[in-house]
């Protein structure tokens, strides 16, 4: 099963270090790959060194893709992360 | 690159000449002592070749390596989770990420089996990879990050190669740290008692280093550029925290002049730590609320740290500001539910929408106005777009269960604007009864005053509004028509016109009356000069920004509301504002001479 959905970056600080951290192991806890796309780069979401090469800063649009059994619930529950205002804690 | 710093060096140091260098303050306060350069930590490896039959020794090497650092880590993260709090200790959480990132790890194993180098190697090229691109990041956020991930790479570094941790526990006297950087670690490690200050060549206002530095409590100045070239061991230093100064090798009549700022910076801060914790209230015990402003959910450590009795003004503007699409409501209530529950018991009062004027919106497509100061803007925006208006009410409402949470609606005119907000809160507050969702629903909502028909017809508003606030700016400048920002007028601009002190005075009679009460968020409240007059008033509660409260508060428990009644009366009665406020100016200096210095 593959789920994709465009999502504004809404993080104040954009997807950087602390955001990015909370994607990072939420996406970890999904069966499913994570793939996030940002212009024509395409990195793991399941990886913080990919992400910070994103370089995504607030307001950039972004794809989040799921491949696996849970693809729907991860992107769903990852594009949500994304669009809090606030920067959440390190679970 | 290298070569080049060399060169400076042999220029700069040595010579004992004064140098003075501009960086980034980091770390508020100010150190005189000896500097103790920390050399560049050495961990570059040395490149070998390794045969086909010896990549899987060096795959579990480097898995060894990685495991022993995970373990490293977990043991600082424990150490500074517990001596500095937890939030400090999650800057390790994130460098486990690092350390555990499977792209990372899959490239360096990659990369080994097609070069046939040794693990060291492979894996500096492979981080040398990523700072790289970092570096050129745009963002100075993002380009911070760097740090961290060195600080990782050179632990899991020493645990391939074995050499061991630079340490601050090696320092024997209390020093002034010098390095080219510091990563997080380094930083972790330092005592307050023998790291005096510290500065460095590279990190910004968000380094970790930065932001550890100001909870340690220890003055220090990032982002000098050359600091490790003018320096050297043993050097006599002064670093100015408060302006991000160091001067190396100063005279004495500098360094005399720093004791002196140093004292002066240190009781400051003493008397503020004392002040924090005591109640805002007069020698003869009437309580005067001594609240603060702000406008991010970030802002409400400051209110906490100045000793602030909650919030009397949280501005929503910034949700709005710098992007292309509208909040949304979800978005709203997560930042309302967040200051509530932050600064609970203690209240925070919401002012709705205050758009227009100078805060002009992007994607809202608002007319360009002759007179945007008396145009379309603030609840008048508001009430004309119900659509956005409830969607913030909303919010609001559904926040309020969570802590002590008010609202209330600025550039009211009159009741008939009060009464139509109220009733699309009416709306508001049905709807989420029919979705089942919790809101207070004895929520407190008062107007602002800043318009002068509000002032004047407060007798009308004060029988339906469950509190005031007085809003200064907007209130001085529609009352003796002033554009404060024309410089050709700017000198009319007068908080202590008669006028002005006459709708204030009525303002909160009128709101006494009714018995509810009256606080002020304009700049006015923060201005000292003005305190014992608005005390004198009858004024409940000043708000304003939090580094201003500690001298408000200082003020209200140095004198008897008696004595600020009389004052206030007095003042009244003069003529002009340029009298009121040199009276007002003398008297404090007369009750609150501590004070002299911050007046001038």
């Amino acid at each position: 099963m593959t789920a994709r959905r465009e999502v504004v970056v809404k993080n104040r600080t954009g997807l950087h270090a602390r955001p990015a951290a909370v994607f990072v192991q939420l996406a970890n806890k999904f069966e499913s790959d994570i793939m996030i796309e940002k212009d024509d780069q395409k990195v793991n979401g399941k990886s913080i060194m990919g992400i910070l090469m994103l370089a995504a800063e607030r307001g950039a649009r972004i794809v989040v893709e799921a491949v696996g059994e849970d693809a729907e619930q991860a992107v769903n529950e990852l594009s949500e992360v994304l669009s809090q205002e606030i920067e959440l804690d390190i679970a | 690159m290298k070569e080049k710093k060399k060169d400076n060096k042999d220029k700069l140091a040595g010579n004992g000449k004064q140098v003075q260098l501009k960086g980034i303050p980091a770390a508020p306060g100010i150190a005189i002592g000896t500097a103790h350069v920390f050399g560049t930590e050495n961990v570059l490896p040395t490149s070998r070749e390794i045969t086909e039959a010896g990549i899987p020794a060096e795959i579990s090497r480097f898995k060894d390596a990685l495991a022993k650092t995970r373990k490293d880590i977990l043991a600082i993260e424990k150490k500074i989770s517990r001596e500095m709090g937890v939030e400090h200790g999650k800057i390790f959480s994130a460098h486990l990420l690092v350390l555990e990132d499977s792209v990372l790890v899959k490239e360096v194993i990659t990369r080994l089996s097609k070069k046939k180098k040794n693990i060291e190697s492979v894996f500096a090229e492979v981080l040398d990879k990523y700072v790289g691109v970092l570096a050129e990041a745009k963002d100075e956020y993002l380009r911070d990050r760097i740090a961290d991930i060195t600080d990782v790479g050179k632990r899991i570094l020493r645990n391939l190669t074995g050499i061991e941790e630079r340490s601050m526990e090696s320092l024997d006297e209390k020093s002034i740290i010098i390095a080219y950087d510091l990563s997080p670690s380094d930083t972790a490690m330092m005592h307050k008692g023998r790291v005096l200050g510290f500065a460095t060549d590279i990190g910004g206002r968000t380094s970790h280093t930065a932001i550890m530095a100001k909870s340690l409590e220890i003055p220090a100045v990032v982002g000098l550029e050359s600091i490790t070239d003018a320096v050297k061991n043993g050097d006599r230093v002064i670093l100015d925290g408060l302006h991000g100064v160091v001067i190396v090798n100063p005279s004495g009549k500098l360094v005399e002049k720093y004791e002196k700022e140093k004292k002066k910076y240190e009781a400051l801060e003493k008397g503020l730590i004392e002040i924090r914790s005591l109640p805002s209230e007069t020698l003869d015990g009437k309580k005067v609320g001594v609240a603060g402003n702000i406008e991010l959910p970030e802002d409400v450590a400051s209110v906490v740290s100045h000793g602030a009795e909650g919030i009397g003004l949280y501005r929503t503007e910034y949700f709005y500001m710098n992007r292309k699409d509208l909040p949304s409501e979800e978005e709203q209530f997560n930042a309302y539910k967040s200051v509530a529950q932050r600064i609970k018991p203690q209240s925070v009062v919401v002012r709705t929408l205050d758009l227009g004027g100078d805060k002009f919106l992007s994607q809202l497509d608002v007319p360009r106005e002759m007179n945007p100061f008396l145009g379309w803007r603030a609840i008048r925006f508001c009430l004309a777009r119900p659509d956005i208006f409830k969607s913030q009410l909303r919010a609001i409402m559904r926040a309020s269960v969570y802590g002590n949470l008010k609202m209330m609606y600025p550039m009211i005119s009159g009741v008939t604007e009060f009464r139509q907000a109220n009733e699309l809160l009416e709306d508001v507050k049905k709807e989420l009864r029919k979705e089942g969702k919790p809101f207070n629903e004895d929520i407190e909502v008062g107007a602002m005053i800043e318009v002068p028909s509000a002032a004047i017809t407060s007798n009308i508003l004060a029988k339906e509004a469950d509190f005031f606030s007085i809003g200064t700016n907007d209130l001085i400048q529609y009352s003796l028509a002033v554009d404060r920002v024309n410089e050709k007028i700017a000198y009319l601009y007068e908080p202590t016109h008669p006028a002005v002190l006459e709708l204030v005075r009525m303002v909160i009679q009128n709101g006494h009356n009714e018995g509810i009460p009256v606080a002020m968020c304009g700049e006015m409240a923060g201005d000292i000069s003005l305190t014992l007059i608005l005390m004198g008033l009858g004024l409940d509660e000043f708000s304003t920004s939090p580094i201003a409260v500690p001298e408000i508060k200082k003020i209200v428990r140095s004198v008897n509301y008696f004595d600020a009644r009389e004052i206030a009366e007095k003042a009244l009665k003069f003529n002009t504002g340029r009298e009121i406020l040199e009276f007002s100016r003398a008297k404090l200096l007369e009750m609150v001479p501590d004070l002299a210095e911050d007046l001038a």
